[in-house]
């Protein structure tokens, strides 16, 4: 009966194995430590992200597989192979600085969040998503997409007492769910025409699929889709983002903008490539047309943004993103038309990285200016170079970088790949629609460069010199996360290879 | 003309590229003791002399040592992979066709530094005005010295953050709006050109321009030729800038500072140019053979369309405004450049590089002149200058108007002068275009663009006219003569000027060899 039990490869799940655990670790302290030692939590929830982090490093030799079937040893659950490891890396990696950001923020918010709590549901929504792109079957899929989201919703809504916040995950989560309910449904009819969950064997079944059961599966793809195109925020699933993101913890706007979109795109690029490559004559139109879309709506809605509005800065990086979900999505729709898919997904791999270190970047500037401004308008960044010059450079790189010009060289190259991608599958017409987004992109993204370096507006009154002089001193977590961000954005623009290399090798 | 070692060749092209960004970050940071001067503006002021200084001593060192026997053969050539994901290469190198830009760039700078040290910015801090300054020498340096067609969109955006910034803040009225339209404009044309850029070099298999040049087209089908032609063409033209895609040119001129005028018409416009003759011509001949008619339609048509433009200007009661006269006529003086590029002949060819750099010399100094004269008079409205009889520069400032005078007649070409060859080179390859062109189109192009030299002398000698002569009224007072330092930052442009109409084999001579390879097909 041996064969009854699995030997599983400890070592290959280990990145999301530390981090749920620490989770558990973190809900269980937060029981015994005394009020006054709260932030201890956040520290051991920071320690375990950076831990699994580096645990993804003894992975990089060889390709891992486990809980394989038992007859097959081929058919795999989870697989820890580059594609993978990338996406973790970025998981991981942003997990780690949405913490610092975190720290700061719990420290800052008085008792209005639950240190415990917060903690928990982070850790446990991170670990479904570094789960989620080693997973190779539909059901651990799922189940790898509801625990990344589920505690994301409580995260949204943590804020006691805020009606926005509430209203936010209210929003957030009906939408969420809706799109669940109907990518299972999508699943479930995959399951009846093929008989089997396994990525790589749907991928062989379902193009030998019985006549009778042709239509089921056709609708099995086309709702499975809808339900990753959700996560991702692409139009018209992306309604509930603006909204979102401004009534969330700032932090956990920074987490969903970064870690949300690589559970979407990754959960996308498993269900089209990996499992559904027959039907790319389907999905890749479709996904093409929903990039051009997505790109458009996010830039045009970015670009409305008043500055004076209150938590403008939110807003636009929320517009903004679900701009650059677009981008996302242009070399997955690539995908399809090509004979050499992995290149293109390449693409998608180095621009989202590319995207997590700067966009978390600008939410860590963010998060700064914040404290100091309540409202965390476009408006209170005039004049952030006079306060705090390199705070201002790294912001103003950063948000270069988000529209593709140098000095932000890597935001270029990560275009350039982007856009080869698109030319290299003879997709002419979403390139061209792309350009004209770059376009409408660097107008909100150097009208607030701009900003940053215009001379300060009057002298504010005393009281509010006294509160920005003492939000001025950086926090520590806060200094680390930015030091981070910037060396990273800065040593990718020297050395873009490090990113783009992923574009040439092999993923899965 | 001097033997200089081969690695110290690539040293000095390495250094221009990188030189100005370290200068430009050393810039933001406080100056060493010992370099603090009088004040932290004239500190910072100073580095930006000395750092453009530099860097024309090398480029100037460069071309001395340019080997000018072989001018067609690239040299200084480093090679370096960067990025072989992409098969993005560091490929420096230059030849007789890219290095009188190179030096032309790098004295521009230099002068629009020392201008800058004397008679400081009006507006924010120096210290952003002379890091920006900095990183677009490196910019528009690099994109005359890269052979990576990636690399060379690189340098190609390179310039607009600087650009945006130095007329955002430093610009007179109506800046933002200015500033807005130079970005979008460019932006938008040059993420076209990124598609037909890539669109070459993923049909071609290679982002190598040598290498691409050497190909001379030939693993390009045609229908990718001519998609590729299409989409750089329009991202050059726009930074040419082309008729009918030249709108935010004069607003960028008008608004600009003296030197930012000074360097957006001397050295940015010439990027594009350079484009079509690097890229375009040896890379994809077949498609550029397509639209080689359109092209040289479109330049007439900016020829004339520029005089006119300026005509209306100069007319007594139009409220002309100096400087978006001079845009305009740079307008038409690129029509010219690329009326030569579109004969596809080696004479065209030739004559567009000259004029070219005759351009940047001669539009170059009016800025300057046009700069000077507005510190003076406050003005650079015509009809405010001119009042009723003329603004008399003559007798109120003879050196000044001795100086507006004489660039005016370099910029309508009179023989002897920079301006001349290139424009009658250009019209004498247009009489004899390539073969594959239609040669009764060109004559009829060729005999408009004549027309348009007419109008060009028209228009100049009217504003010569109206601000340099006139009766002085007795009781106005004299306005300062030209200054020294005024004097050290125009005195190189007058003598090249002069050198470049009366020895024009100095600079043909560089061309020639490169153009006659670059048309036969491919750089060695």
């Amino acid at each position: 009966m041996s064969s009854l039990v699995q030997s599983v490869d400890w070592l290959a799940v280990a990145p999301p194995t530390v981090v749920a655990v620490v989770g558990l670790v973190v809900l269980v302290a937060d029981l015994f430590v005394a009020e006054s030692r709260k932030p201890l939590l956040g520290w051991i929830a920071v320690a375990g992200l950076a831990a699994s982090t580096l645990l993804l490093l003894p992975l990089l030799d060889a390709d891992r597989s486990t809980f394989c079937l038992v007859g097959d040893t081929e058919v795999c659950s989870y697989t820890a192979d580059r594609f993978t490891l990338v996406i973790q890396l970025l998981v991981l990696g942003g997990a780690l600085l949405c913490a610092l950001l975190s720290v700061t923020a719990l420290k800052d918010s008085g008792k209005r969040l639950p240190e415990g709590e917060y903690w928990f549901l982070f850790l446990s929504s991170a670990a479904g998503a570094a789960l989620l792109p080693a997973s190779r079957d539909l059901a651990t899929l799922v189940v790898a997409l509801e625990v990344a989201s589920l505690p994301a919703f409580a995260l949204v809504g943590l804020r006691h007492g805020d009606r926005r916040s509430s209203e936010a995950a209210l929003k957030f989560f009906l939408s969420s769910v809706t799109a669940t309910a109907v990518s299972l449904l999508g699943i479930s009819f995959v399951y009846a025409a093929t008989g089997t969950l396994h990525l790589t064997r749907v991928a062989e079944r379902i193009q030998h699929v019985d006549g009778q059961l042709q239509t089921l599966a056709q609708t099995g793809v086309v709702l499975t889709l809808v339900g990753f195109a959700f996560k991702t925020a692409a139009v018209p699933f992306h309604f509930w983002v603006p909204d979102t993101y401004v009534g969330a913890p700032l932090p956990v706007a920074a987490y969903l903008s970064v870690i949300g979109k690589a559970v979407g795109f990754s959960g996308l690029i498993l269900v089209t490539v990996v499992a559904l490559p027959s039907y790319a004559d389907a999905w890749a139109p479709a996904l093409a047309v929903l990039a051009a879309l997505t790109m458009t709506v996010g830039n045009v809605g970015a670009l409305r943004q008043q500055s004076t509005r209150a938590y403008s800065a939110v807003r636009l990086l929320a517009w903004s993103s679900v701009g650059q979900a677009g981008y996302l999505l242009v070399p997955i729709a690539a995908a399809g038309y090509s004979d050499d898919p992995e290149k293109q997904i390449g693409s998608t791999l180095a621009y989202a990285l590319m995207y997590g270190a700067v966009n978390l970047g600008a939410f860590a500037v963010a998060a700064l200016v914040g404290r100091a401004h309540r409202l965390n308008r476009v408006a209170d960044y005039r004049g952030l170079y006079a306060a705090s010059p390199l705070t201002a450079l790294l912001m103003g790189f950063f948000l270069l970088c988000l529209a593709g010009l140098p000095p932000g060289v890597i935001g270029l190259f990560a275009k350039v790949t982007v856009f080869a991608a698109a030319v290299d599958a003879g997709l002419g017409w979403l390139a061209v629609v792309m350009a004209v987004n770059v376009v409408i992109a660097l107008v909100y993204y150097l009208r607030w460069t701009a900003l940053l370096f215009r001379a300060p507006e009057t002298a504010p009154e005393g009281a509010a010199t006294a509160d920005a002089a003492a939000a001025r001193r950086l926090p520590a977590p806060l200094t680390a996360a930015l030091a981070l961000t910037g060396v990273l954005g800065i040593a990718l623009s020297g050395a873009p290879q490090l990113v783009l290399r992923f574009t040439e090798t092999g993923l899965f | 003309m001097i033997d200089i070692n081969e690695s110290v060749m690539q040293f000095l092209l390495a250094f221009l590229v990188v030189g100005p960004l370290l200068g430009a970050a050393a810039a933001l940071l406080p100056a060493p003791p010992g370099l603090k001067g009088k004040s932290p503006d004239q500190a910072v002021l100073r580095h930006g002399v000395t750092v453009t200084g530099m860097i024309l001593a090398a480029a100037i060192v460069l071309a001395l040592g340019f080997d000018h026997h072989h001018p067609s053969r690239m040299q200084a050539t480093t090679d370096i992979s960067w990025i072989p994901a992409l098969d993005v290469r560091i490929h420096l190198g230059t030849d007789g066709i890219s290095l009188p830009l190179l030096v032309l760039t790098a004295l521009l700078t230099f002068l629009s530094a020392l201008y800058s040290y004397f008679k400081p910015p009006a507006g924010p801090s120096p210290k952003a005005f002379v890091a920006l300054l900095l990183v677009l020498e490196s910019g528009t340096l690099a994109t005359f010295a890269v052979l990576d067609l990636i690399l060379f969109f690189l340098a190609f955006e390179t310039v607009l953050i600087p650009m945006y910034f130095l007329i955002a803040r430093w610009g007179g009225e109506g800046r933002a709006e200015a500033a807005w339209k130079f970005i979008l404009y460019t932006l938008l044309g040059s993420v076209v050109m990124l598609l037909g850029l890539l669109l070459t070099g993923i049909k071609a298999g290679t982002f190598d321009m040598v290498a691409l040049a050497t190909d001379n087209g030939r693993s390009l089908s045609v229908s990718v030729q001519v998609i590729a032609v299409l989409a750089i063409g329009i991202g050059l033209a726009v930074k040419t800038p082309m008729w009918p895609l030249h709108s935010w040119l004069p607003d960028a001129h008008t608004a600009a500072p003296t030197v930012g005028s000074v360097l957006l018409a001397g050295v940015l416009l010439k990027m594009g140019t350079y484009g079509f003759v690097r890229i375009l011509l040896p890379a994809a001949p077949d498609g550029f053979r397509t639209f080689a008619p359109y092209l040289a339609a479109f330049a007439v048509v900016g020829i004339v369309y520029g005089s006119l433009a300026c005509l209306a200007l100069a007319r007594k009661g139009a409220k002309g405004d100096l400087k978006r006269l001079i845009a305009y006529s740079s307008v038409g003086h690129m029509g010219f450049v690329l009326l030569g590029i579109a004969t596809m002949t080696p004479t065209g060819v030739n004559g567009a590089l000259f004029a070219n750099v005759a351009h940047g010399l001669i539009t170059g100094l009016l800025f300057f002149l046009v700069g000077g004269l507005k510190e003076r008079t406050g003005s650079t409205d015509l009809d405010a200058l001119a009042q009723e009889t003329g603004a008399a520069l003559y007798g109120r400032a003879p050196r000044l108007g001795g100086l507006l005078a004489f660039a005016a007649v370099a910029s309508l070409g009179l023989p002897g002068l920079a301006g001349f060859w290139g424009e009658m080179l250009a019209l004498f390859g247009a009489f004899d275009p390539a073969d594959g062109l239609s040669r009764p189109a060109f004559l009829t192009f060729m005999s408009i663009g004549a027309f348009g030299t007419l109008l060009t002398a028209a228009y100049l000698l009217i504003v010569v006219r109206r601000v340099c002569m006139g009766a002085a009224p007795k009781d106005t007072p004299a306005y300062a003569d030209v200054r020294s330092y005024e004097f050290a930052a125009w005195t190189p442009l007058v003598v090249l000027t002069v050198v470049a109409g009366l020895w024009p084999k100095a600079l043909l001579g560089l061309t020639d060899p490169a153009v006659q390879q670059l048309l036969a097909g491919g750089i060695r």
